[in-house]
């Protein structure tokens, strides 16, 4: 289960090629150095380029995607060895490497099971089939008298193993390729995978591949690669965002041994033999840099900004009924007309570590050793920025921290593909903190508005919910395009702003029903520390914040429960179940919210959350103590229901779970990038204050929904989206307060009590 | 100004030669003696992923400088135990799969076998308060806290 330390060509072909190999976290990465053969390109129509059978039988799945911790590749391991009846212990993934994987859109939109996961299905299922076929040859039994077990075909009283039949050799089948690259890739071949019914293996529980070595440290994480002659590399980022270099002293860095400084614009890096020495460079350089306008506005005037911006692009995604004419009639006779705002803030990836990233510019071949979620496109947009070939540049991806998205890992590389390219040696950046927070792309800020009617039985027969936002992806989520990445933009390559955003997706079914958007022009056209892109769960947690905020208060003021308001507008049998379920797993007690709000120093509370990412469905109840004198939102427990249909490894299902609810109650209650009106000012730990383990709840319970005859549909995402809302909800409840800005900070809660009579 | 240093660090002795006694430890682990325990989180000391024990105390080796460190014996997560005698929090660790991305993993580890062996039976508060400040994104501390008590309460 182990690394692999032979390159899939050399493994297979016996080549004799001469490789190094180490283990990284969650992946089985090989590195072919120089002198060995180079592999053909991948084609994505050849089963070999996903599934390979070792000479002793074991079996190696090739993923185009990456696992950040989540056990994604423990579930495309258990997907194989149930497609090839071999047990999941022999059974190892590749990933993350452009040499030895295809392009399935690396790390993207909980899509790894969902998506990526179904090629590697079709592929497993297919190479059983010809493995069948080889072994009916080979022991002169027809085919329908084979069985496998545990990777050892048998019929008429004689067998053979995999591994006798292609052990060492590839596959040479072709497969039907939909002739797409990324996420929507999909190969499949003539056998059809096994039915769910047919499952021995998928849906139990089976160990994730890089616990052992992430606990026991001999894991290598990106940042500790070191190639010979290898440089330290640091960027320095402007003191005004926007700026860029007028001059600098050289002679102010000259006491250190070996720095030398690369400046193009507002790019500006500097490297030394000694990484200390380049930290001490990036300190200590004295650098002119251009006057320019500030670029933002005062912090506290944000959505003011955002309400009063201009409009770039917007969409009606959802319409049904007439909503105009719905709300001009206004309120019916014993009815309401409600309407509320809400607002979200820039939030940041916030990686546990700032960027690193090692490339080696030569003049045959670049080598990309990043941390990027998405290498394929990482290896694009080096080779793009370098002017050369793609197939000329090889991108090994070996676990950073935790990505979230498109956080400053794919920048990194193209900042040490610059270095390296202009000093002639492998370069080695690493972010300092202030990047990692300052720096990377943000979660957009958004202002969200909800208008509903209620008729006099309580049922909503209007809502019109708009959102007005800084677009979803000032730039693209991947790095391939230059102009998407911050040294491009940082030299003048220019931008590739795109207007976009998205509506909550729920399944409250309303006569007449409009969700909107509008986004709006970035702050800062190119080089910005608040430009944005996708964070998990892109937009998910700030609309879903808003929409069921705002169906908790059309609840409320209708004199409902929350459940039950919910439920009257959720005919879908599936999202009714997770309610339920959710509601039966907390305990809930069948009230109007905020009618039982105490007096003393702590308050006590529960709310609910409903979001659907996809067909993953989840309900989030939260639980929550507010103290009266600190203002402090301190949850105590969170009861989720979760259906993502067909539930491949329900331990990692667990955990991943369990880390979209540590991490989204972070963002809900602490996180929210600040800035004034030069920089952003949220530069480390302190400014950007995440959760602590003391804040984390006493309890988390999780009831997973096993809807096996669908999916599996995406679980990296799916539990972030209702977070804040059941927070928020809870908070209501607790004190009677609406928070309609998060995040819901001591310091916002405290002014809100003191506020309210 | 070069300066002659030894480091102790997992019972083995390295002779070094810095220019800057300011310079943190972290840098030397990692930069001059290619030990990557240690991990770099922010360089300011509000993380714990640089964590190592100096005397058998954590402290956030990023914020330390080498001059501090004088003959102190050094230890890193590397001497806290192996595959075949995994330490009693890392088989807890593994047991409970705690980690995401494990790039904070250094720093609760150290600093969690520093806190045991000053409260061997600590209480789930004991272990919160133990452990508070240090960082984790992806979110693992449900399971990191189990993992503790399988020691603390076992």
């Amino acid at each position: 289960m182990n690394a692999i330390s032979l390159s899939r060509r050399s493994l297979l072909a016996a080549g004799g090629a001469l490789v190094v190999g180490f283990p990284a976290p969650g992946a089985a990465v090989a590195q072919v150095v120089a002198g060995a053969a180079k592999p053909k390109a991948l084609a994505p129509d050849q089963l070999s380029s996903w599934v390979a059978i070792q000479q002793n039988g074991d079996v190696v799945g090739y993923f185009g995607k990456v696992d950040l911790g989540q056990g994604t590749d423990s579930g495309v391991a258990l997907i194989i060895a149930e497609e090839l009846d071999v047990p999941f212990k022999r059974v190892s993934i590749v990933m993350g490497d452009t040499d030895l994987t295809v392009n399935q859109g690396g790390a993207s939109g909980s899509t790894g099971l969902e998506e990526g996961a179904v090629t590697l299905r079709y592929a497993a299922a297919e190479a059983r089939r010809v493995l069948l076929g080889m072994a009916a040859e080979k022991l002169g039994v027809p085919v329908a008298q084979l069985s496998v077990q545990d990777g050892v075909v048998s019929g008429g009283g004689k067998s053979v193993s995999y591994g006798e039949l292609i052990g060492g050799r590839q596959f040479e089948v072709a497969m039907k390729w939909n002739g797409k690259i990324g996420n929507p890739l999909l190969v499949q071949g003539q056998a059809q995978p096994k039915k769910v019914s047919e499952y021995k293996q998928v849906g139990k529980p089976a160990p994730r591949f890089d616990v052992a070595g992430k606990v026991l440290a001999t894991s290598k994480y990106v940042g500790d690669v070191r190639l010979p002659g290898m440089l330290h590399g640091r960027m320095i980022r402007p003191p005004v965002a926007g700026a860029t270099v007028v001059s600098f002293d050289a002679a102010s860095v000259a006491h250190l041994k070996g720095v030398r400084v690369m400046a193009k614009g507002g790019f500006l890096g500097v490297v030394a033999p000694k990484e200390w020495d380049a930290v001490r460079a990036s300190r200590e350089l004295k650098v002119v840099w251009s006057d320019v306008k500030l670029p933002f506005p005062a912090f506290d005037t944000l959505h003011d900004h955002i309400r009063a911006a201009k409009v770039l692009g917007k969409e009606e995604e959802t319409k049904n009924g007439d909503v105009d004419a719905a709300l001009a009639a206004g309120a019916p006779a014993g009815g309401k007309l409600i309407t509320a705002d809400y607002e979200w803030p820039f939030q940041s990836h916030a990686s546990m570590a700032p960027a690193c990233a090692l490339v080696d510019v030569r003049p045959e071949k670049v080598t990309v050793y990043t941390g990027t979620q998405k290498p394929h496109y990482c290896q694009l947009g080096v080779a793009a920025i370098l002017g050369r070939k793609p197939e000329e540049v090889h991108a090994v991806w070996i676990s950073g921290p935790g990505s979230y998205g498109r956080n400053d890992a794919g920048d990194a590389a193209i900042d040490a593909a610059l270095l390296s390219r202009e000093f002639g040696a492998p370069v080695r950046v690493q972010g300092m903190r202030h990047e990692g927070t300052g720096w990377d792309p943000k979660g957009p800020a958004s202002v969200h508005t909800g208008r509903a009617i209620v008729d006099a039985n309580g049922q909503l027969t209007a809502i019109d919910f708009a959102t007005k936002a800084f677009s979803r992806v000032d730039i693209n989520s991947n790095e391939s395009d230059p102009k998407h990445s911050l040294a491009g933009q940082m030299m003048g390559l220019g931008t590739k702003h795109e207007p976009a955003f998205g509506v909550p997706t729920g399944a409250y079914v309303v006569a007449n029903k409009r969700l909107t958007w509008e986004s709006v022009e970035p702050l800062l056209a190119a080089g910005s520390p608040l430009r944005t892109s996708h964070l998990r769960d892109p937009v998910g947690p700030q609309l879903i914040f808003a929409y069921e905020s705002f169906i908790d208060e059309v609840a409320h003021m209708t004199g409902q429960d929350a459940i039950a308001f919910r439920l009257r507008h959720l005919p879908d049998p599936r999202a009714k179940k997770v309610l339920e379920a959710a509601a039966e797993n907390f305990g809930w007690d069948t009230r109007v919210s905020a009618s039982k709000v105490a007096s003393g120093e702590i308050m006590r509370g529960r709310g609910v959350s409903y979001g659907q990412r996809g067909k993953t469905l989840v309900a989030i109840i939260a639980e929550v103590e507010v103290n009266r004198s600190t203002g402090k939102v301190q949850p105590t427990r969170f009861a989720v229901a979760h259906n993502c249909g067909l539930i491949v490894n329900p331990s990692a299902l667990y955990h991943t779970i369990e880390g979209n609810i540590i991490h989204a109650s972070s963002r809900a209650l602490h996180e929210e990038v600040r800035f004034d009106e030069k920089n952003v000012t949220s530069v480390d730990w302190e400014t950007y204050p995440i959760l602590d383990i003391t804040e984390a709840p006493q309890k988390i319970d999780i009831v997973l929904i096993n809807d096996q005859e669908k999916g599996p549909y995406g679980a990296g995402e799916g539990s972030t989206r209702p977070l804040a809302g059941a927070i928020g909800n809870a908070i209501f409840d607790a004190t009677g307060i609406r928070l309609r800005r998060a995040p819901f900070t001591a310091d916002r809660m405290k002014a809100a009590l003191g506020t309210h009579v | 100004m070069t300066e002659a240093i030894t480091l102790t660090v997992n019972g083995a002795k390295h002779a070094l030669s810095v220019d800057d006694p300011q310079m943190p430890l972290l840098y030397a682990l990692r930069d001059e003696l290619g030990l990557d325990n240690p991990r770099f989180g922010c360089g300011l000391g509000q993380c714990g992923a640089c964590t190592v024990h100096v005397d058998g105390v954590a402290v956030r080796s990023c914020i330390t400088p080498l001059s501090a460190v004088g003959n102190a014996p050094v230890a890193t997560l590397a001497s806290l135990g192996t595959a075949e005698h995994p330490h009693p929090l890392q088989a807890a660790f593994m047991a409970e799969e705690a980690p995401y991305c494990g790039y904070c993993l250094n720093g609760w580890l150290m600093t969690a076998a520093a806190l045991i062996k000053q409260k061997p039976r600590a209480t789930e508060a004991e272990v919160r308060e133990g452990l508070t400040g240090l960082k984790c994104r992806c979110g693992a501390h449900m399971a990191m806290i189990r993992a503790v008590l399988r020691v603390t309460q076992a």
